[in-house]
């Protein structure tokens, strides 16, 4: 039995079935994200005056500049990894797919020497609700780094063996993961004002 | 008759079942096929269900005869939780929170949506399975641990979670590991009902047989694919509160302990700075859309059966498909109407109560036109015709008890009373639950190729509608008194609640008779499964495409694939020769 419209598009749709559910699935991160957001919102508003310390005051800005540009420069080369396919140069593909693979590698590594300085100097998810909700939101985020990881590292290792079977099929994949990673990217994009520089 | 029993499809069908022969383990265990996985989901709902109402059987023993020793059971469940047979408070929390959480997140959802929606829905578009068959496993499964996970935690040390199925903070964040255990769980069943609504979702959009456009998907279909809208978008932000729940709860954070919370006399050790109605700002954006997904699937069975025993086309089909997204689209702007009480602005409750009075609009063309579709029709009064009929009153009685609810001015002594109670179980029991029995009736055949017995059938219907409205009706009384929920005696202790006491008992009485009335649906069940009377495709003569599947289908559902020809409804159309006109009946054969 076949499922149909796992690859080709449903012609009066216009999509096939991957691409639907990545988007749906954005949606609900969408959702999931959104709701923190609006919980921090609702927190620093009702923070007694005062309470509430400018993100720059604690955490460290460089730093996170630094991770700013590496999850940039990796959606460019995921970008370039799925372009890669299109034209059919799987060397190419490889490579570009590696290389966004690395960049999560480095963010998680800038990541790690932020958290563990924090900790260093005693501040944790209980010292105050700005804390709380910084730990909280950059965590979340930093699992969907390592999942995004987790799915580009298979469509570089195992998961590639796909192309030579049905090529059209494997490049939705990395189209559809790369989506994924873009989100990630974006998600921080909105992190990275609202936590360190307001 | 093309759509009769041919034996020379089941014949077909049986070759087909045998050509790629996985084994045991993989066919009905991690099976990938929609039906079995639908069957799958629908038992371990029903399971879940008789255990939640085992737990509420039990409090209503503390309830009828507050303090008083349970003779052997209360033995039998220790002096951690009833020494001497008389049940201490904590464990009665326990039970009230457990009864809210599995009827809602294990019982009655997985059975709506994972089973009637694996089951059914891919059958009804004439699709071979689900879009993502693997995923769908892994829905289940995700599904299956959670109620693992829920069921474990009556075992930790302190009990499972005791702060009622809402959790409200800062009471549940204090609370013992049961509750730690209780958040797991949810996350992991938000894990599955996230997978299971991408799939129906995409599989409606992409694997509809062709022919079959929008406006002739059953009802049915519009039903769970509103719904799968609903938790693809409602669960998550519950899923952010779940997580920081678990945060305040495991890294002693402060998201919802508010500065200087004393409990019991002494300061918590919490840095404080949260904000407890954030809890229920984020829970209720969940939950009120949670009660729509408890309520449209409950719909749509209902207007399927309603539709085949009444031989017509449901009356304003259009309207409804309207009424029914427009639902889904205002479910996720009116939940602040559980609030009221928190001393909300003004402003803030007016909002709250236009929305509420709005979205009654939409509910009230749902049920005027199942209401309207019965005029005139020659009605057969068979078991699930009995359920989807009691269904319409019941659900009536739950919805025009919730309009008060939606006004702050009558909601303020209210909330929190029996009434409130009595309100949302008129909705989801006599409600929901009639009409889940009623698709259990009306799809067995499809699922089995045998039809349960029909005079069991309405020996469940006749004493279950009757207790139903025994136990649920006193609450409203109660509540009117003012009598609160979660009383541990029961109100038995409060001077204004005296005049309404002895409900309790009565009330009792009911709940455990409604429990007796389960056993002939449960003999019928499984005996129907092996001596029930063998059935054709289409036993009811009915007019959608599950029924142009041989029964049981196959691996892959059809022999040939179907192609739809007309509208959903088409019983008793003029001129043509039997009283329906199946979808999937081409042009030239209908005459
Ligand atoms: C049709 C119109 C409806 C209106 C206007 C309405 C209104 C309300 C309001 C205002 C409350 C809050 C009462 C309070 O806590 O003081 C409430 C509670 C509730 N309603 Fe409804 N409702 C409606 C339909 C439904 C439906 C269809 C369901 C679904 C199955 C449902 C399930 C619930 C539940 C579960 C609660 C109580 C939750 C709790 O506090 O534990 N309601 N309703
Ligand atoms: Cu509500």
């Amino acid at each position: 039995m076949e499922i149909p419209y796992t690859v080709a598009e449903r012609p009066d749709t216009g999509l096939n079935n991957g691409k639907i559910a990545i988007w749906l699935f954005l949606a609900s991160e969408v959702m999931l994200f959104g709701a923190l957001f609006a919980s921090y919102l609702m927190l620093r508003m009702g923070a007694a005056p005062g309470a509430w310390p400018r993100g720059d005051s604690i955490l460290n800005v460089p730093l996170a500049t630094v991770n700013t540009v590496v999850l940039i420069t990796s959606s460019v080369t995921m970008v370039m990894a799925w372009a890669s396919l299109k034209r059919n140069d799987f060397g190419k593909f490889r490579l570009y797919q590696a290389l966004t693979v690395l960049a999560g590698f480095g963010f998680l590594g800038i990541k790690y020497v932020e958290y563990s300085t924090k900790f260093h100097h005693g501040l944790f998810p209980s010292t105050n609700t700005f804390l709380a909700i910084y730990f909280t939101l950059t965590g979340l985020h930093g699992l969907h780094v390592i999942g995004g990881m987790a799915v580009n590292a298979y469509l570089w290792g195992p998961g590639s063996k796909l192309w030579k079977t049905s090529p059209e099929h494997f490049t939705n994949r990395v189209e559809n993961s790369g989506l994924f990673w873009h989100f990630v990217d974006l998600v921080w994009i909105f992190l990275f004002p609202i936590l360190y520089l307001l | 008759m093309a759509t009769k029993a041919a034996p020379a499809h089941h014949e077909a069908a049986h070759d087909h079942a045998e050509h790629p022969h996985p084994g045991f383990w993989r066919q009905y265990v991690f099976s990938v096929d929609h039906k079995v996985i639908g069957i799958q989901y629908a038992v371990t709902g029903l399971l879940f269900l008789l255990f939640g109402f085992c737990l509420i059987m039990l409090m209503r023993w503390q309830l009828a005869f507050p303090g008083r020793a349970l003779p052997w059971l209360g033995q039998l469940l220790g002096e951690a939780r009833m020494p001497g047979g008389s049940m201490l408070p904590e464990f009665y929390n326990e039970l009230g929170a457990m009864h809210g959480t599995i009827m809602v997140f294990l019982g009655v959802v997985p059975l709506a949506v994972g089973g009637f929606g694996n089951f059914v829905l891919p059958l009804q578009i004439g699709a071979p399975d689900m879009a993502f068959p693997r995923i769908n496993m892994a829905s289940y499964w995700s599904y299956f641990l959670g109620g693992i996970t829920m069921l474990a935690s009556f075992f930790v040390p302190g009990g499972a979670a005791q702060s009622g199925w809402t959790s409200y903070a800062p009471l549940a964040v204090i609370a013992g590991q049961g509750q730690t255990i209780w958040l797991l769980g949810m996350v992991l069943l938000i894990t599955s009902s996230l997978l299971g609504s991408i799939n129906f979702i995409v599989t409606t959009v992409q694997l509809r047989a062709p022919g079959l456009t929008w406006f002739r998907l059953p009802f049915f279909v519009w039903a769970q694919l509103v719904t799968s809208f609903l938790l693809l978008l409602a669960f998550p932000p519950l899923e952010a509160a779940g997580i920081m729940q678990l945060m305040d709860r495991v890294a002693g954070s402060s998201f919802f302990m508010p500065s200087g919370l004393v409990v019991s006399g002494q300061q918590v050790a919490y840095t404080g700075g949260g904000n407890p109605l954030l809890w229920q700002h984020l829970f209720w954006f969940l939950a009120h859309p949670e009660v729509y997904v408890l309520i449209l699937p409950a719909f749509g069975i209902v207007a399927e059966v309603i539709a085949n025993n009444t031989r017509k086309p449901v009356f304003g089909y259009k309207m409804m498909v309207y009424a029914v997204w427009f639902l889904g689209f205002m479910s996720f702007i009116v939940w602040a109407h559980h609030m009221f009480f928190t001393g909300m602005g003004t402003t803030m409750a007016a909002f709250f109560q236009t929305t509420t009075m709005i979205i009654s609009i939409p509910s009230v063309v749902l049920l005027s036109s199942l209401l309207l579709s019965l005029w005139g029709g020659s009605i057969r009064f068979n078991a699930p015709m009995l359920f989807a009929l009691a269904f319409l009153p019941m659900f009536g009685i739950g919805g025009l008890t919730g309009l008060p609810l939606g006004l702050s001015a009558a909601d303020i002594p209210l909330h929190d009373t029996y009434y409130v109670i009595g309100h949302f179980h008129y909705v989801v029991a006599p409600g929901t639950l009639f009409a889940l029995f009623a698709g259990i009736y009306y799809w067995f055949p499809k699922a089995t190729g045998r039809k349960m017995n029909d005079f069991l059938g309405k020996l469940h219907f006749w004493p279950s509608l009757i207790f139903m409205n025994g136990i649920f009706m006193p609450m409203f009384i109660q509540g009117l008194a003012g009598v609160s929920r979660r009383l541990y005696d029961g109100g038995a202790s409060y001077d204004f609640a005296q005049d309404v006491i002895h409900w309790n008992v009565f009330m009792s009485m009911s709940a455990w008779g409604l429990g007796l009335s389960q056993i002939p649906f449960i003999i019928n069940f499984f005996r129907s499964i092996k001596h029930g009377e063998k059935v054709g495709d289409n036993p009811w003569d009915a007019t959608t495409l599950e029924w142009a599947a041989p029964s049981p289908p196959p691996h892959g559902n059809f022999i040939t694939e179907p192609s739809v020809h007309r509208g959903p409804y088409e019983y008793s159309v003029p001129g043509h020769p039997s009283d329906f006109t199946p979808q999937f009946l081409s042009a030239q054969k209908a005459g």
